[in-house]
């Protein structure tokens, strides 16, 4: 255990003199883990481009790229959430000028098992089903089954954005919590893994991850709504009601190589990129 | 010359011997003026016993009594696993075992022993956990039971090499003195062997269960992670090494969920602190 925490710490500090050497060819880049496969997209087809270029992408979540901005320890912070008041308060503490720019846009969909006879819910019942309130599956029309709810760990801005959007419906004085017997998994893919062995799950990520294992639900906005399937084109004409932008924070407004990178990113190349994998670009 | 070459050696080993103890009163140190802090915002009862884990909200809930219990079940079952197994293991070895067969097996936990947690972890997410869940008919696999078989796999090499080193340390006299007043082999081991080596066997169980306790990526990949008061080991519960390592990336330095951590973190060193004691006191005892 104590030599784990040496190893550890010792790593942490030489990480950190590592990110101190930097130059101007060379873009590190930390955060969401919804946009990793983006990002690394992005990285990829832009490193081709321009061979003199590095760019270096991890995943993490959204808060972990927002504080490695904050303590300067990365270049673009991926988020798929707005920066908080108090993380901007702590940025500007340490002189860094969070600058935030939309890249794209992201609809979280609601998976469950393909088994599951339940293929629609509104915003109301999600809320419902992910605080505790809703337990069983015939409650929503489905057969007598104990919910499984699946949920990213909190270090996930797809976590907070569920939280704030269906769990407290926008409402900034909202106290819902996720069910404490809510299972915290580390990354969308063990939830993904998790729905499609499991006909009791439900769980949440953008809508990349759908695959033919797991079941999008179609969500309407309120009670006699239109129910609407997490679409490319339903995000982009706003119908289906959940779904985000996705932001890249910088540290003052772009300059040089970052801007190079992020100008490539917003150009008709960069958003054909976005539809390819799976997320909606931010216009047409 | 001599005298000062030996000199100086002589300065640099104790230095290098006091550079152990020397990082754990740092690190120590350390955790202490982080996670103290906590408790300028939260009751120090309050925080041990609080019942809800909501490190993220406003204002924030910091409870860490259904982490600790999570701890506490999966290593409660990880022991009640592994310690049968991993004496019986230390017995057939150094009591039963042909000569071939004991290296063979030897060799095998050694590199059981090897094996990297996180290989463990997957291996459990993708075996065990279906297994678990179609066997028990249980909403989901990820549960404390998962996480306990998987840490038994992880402590029985600890258990077996100490206990069967204790064993091998029994002076042979002991045993020769029970064959030759007429015991079986297996009346020597239950009667003379295992209560003369009992010591050296608690002392490989309390290092055995700090292994497990402190164990984190196989943990956090098969438990679930779902902060509730478990009431049975077949429910997902959440540990406090699980915890540290989820929330540490999203945690901003100098924030209450940041100090929390840390005091998770003292949380657990004082708890490995007692079991590495009691282990200590065992072995001495023996010797």
């Amino acid at each position: 255990m104590l030599k784990k925490l040496v190893i550890v710490l010792s790593l942490v500090m030489l990480e950190t003199f590592a990110f101190a050497g930097n130059d101007k060819n060379s873009i590190q880049m930390k955060g969401s883990d919804t946009m990793v496969n983006l990002c690394q997209s992005w990285a990829e087809k832009y490193m081709e481009k321009d061979p003199q270029a590095f760019i270096a992408v991890t995943g993490g979540g959204s808060g972990t790229g927002l504080s490695s901005l904050i303590s300067g320890t990365c270049d673009i912070a991926a988020s798929s959430r707005n920066i908080k008041d108090k993380e901007i308060a702590l940025a500007k503490q340490k002189g860094i000028n969070p600058y935030e720019i939309k890249v794209a846009l992201d609809g979280l969909a609601v998976v469950v098992h393909p088994q599951n006879a339940v293929s629609k819910l509104t915003v109301d019942q999600l809320a419902g089903i992910f605080t505790g309130k809703i337990s069983n599956w015939k409650e929503v029309g489905g057969k007598d089954q104990k919910i499984v709810i699946l949920s990213r760990e909190v270090n996930s801005g797809t976590h907070v954005y569920f939280k704030e959007h269906v769990l407290r419906k926008n409402d900034p004085e909202g106290r819902e919590e996720f069910a404490p017997q809510a299972l915290l998994l580390s990354s969308s893919q063990a939830i993904a893994d998790e729905v499609a062995g499991n006909p009791g799950a439900i769980g949440y990520y953008g809508m990349g991850y759908i695959s033919d294992k797991q079941k999008a639900i179609a969500v309407a906005g309120k009670e006699g709504a239109e129910y609407v399937s997490p679409t490319i084109d339903n995000v982009l004409s706003g119908k289906y009601p959940i779904s985000r932008p996705l932001f890249f924070y910088t540290n003052g407004e772009p300059q040089g190589l970052v801007k190079k990178f992020i100008d490539y990113d917003l150009s008709k190349e960069g958003q054909d990129i976005v539809i390819k994998t799976d997320f909606v670009p931010v216009k047409k | 010359m001599r005298k000062i070459k030996e000199f100086f050696v002589e300065k640099l080993i104790l230095i290098c011997g006091l550079a152990s103890i020397f990082f754990v009163v740092l690190i120590f140190l350390f955790l202490s003026k982080e996670g103290l802090a906590v408790f300028r915002s939260v009751r120090p009862l309050d925080f041990l016993l609080g019942r809800n884990w909501y490190p993220i909200s406003e204002p924030a809930q910091l409870g860490i009594l259904p982490l600790i219990c999570g701890s506490l079940l999966v290593t409660l079952g990880a022991a009640i696993i592994s310690i049968p197994i991993g004496v019986a293991c230390a017995v057939y070895i150094s009591e039963v075992a042909p000569l071939k067969i004991k290296e063979v097996l030897k060799a095998g936990i050694e590199l059981l022993a090897a094996i990297p947690s996180v290989v463990l972890g997957f291996i459990g997410m993708v075996t065990l956990v279906p297994w678990v869940k179609s066997i028990f008919h249980i909403p989901t696999g990820l549960t404390a039971l998962s996480g306990s078989i998987m840490l038994a796999f992880m402590a029985m090499p600890t258990i077996v090499s100490v206990a069967e080193d204790a064993l091998y340390s029994v002076p042979k006299t002991y045993k020769e003195g029970a064959f030759a007043l007429g015991a079986t082999h297996w009346q020597t081991i239950w009667r003379v062997m295992l209560p003369a080596a009992s010591s050296g066997i608690v002392a490989a169980v309390m290092l055995g269960i700090g292994r497990v306790i402190g164990e984190t990526m196989a943990v956090m990949m098969i438990t679930g992670n779902a902060a509730v008061i478990p009431h049975s080991i077949l429910v997902p519960v959440r540990t406090l090494t699980a915890t540290i390592a989820a929330e540490m990336g999203e945690a901003v330095v100098g924030s209450e969920h940041y100090f929390a951590l840390f005091a998770i973190g003292i949380v657990l060193f004082i708890i490995s602190f007692i079991i590495n004691v009691t282990a200590d006191l065992f072995l001495h005892n023996r010797r």
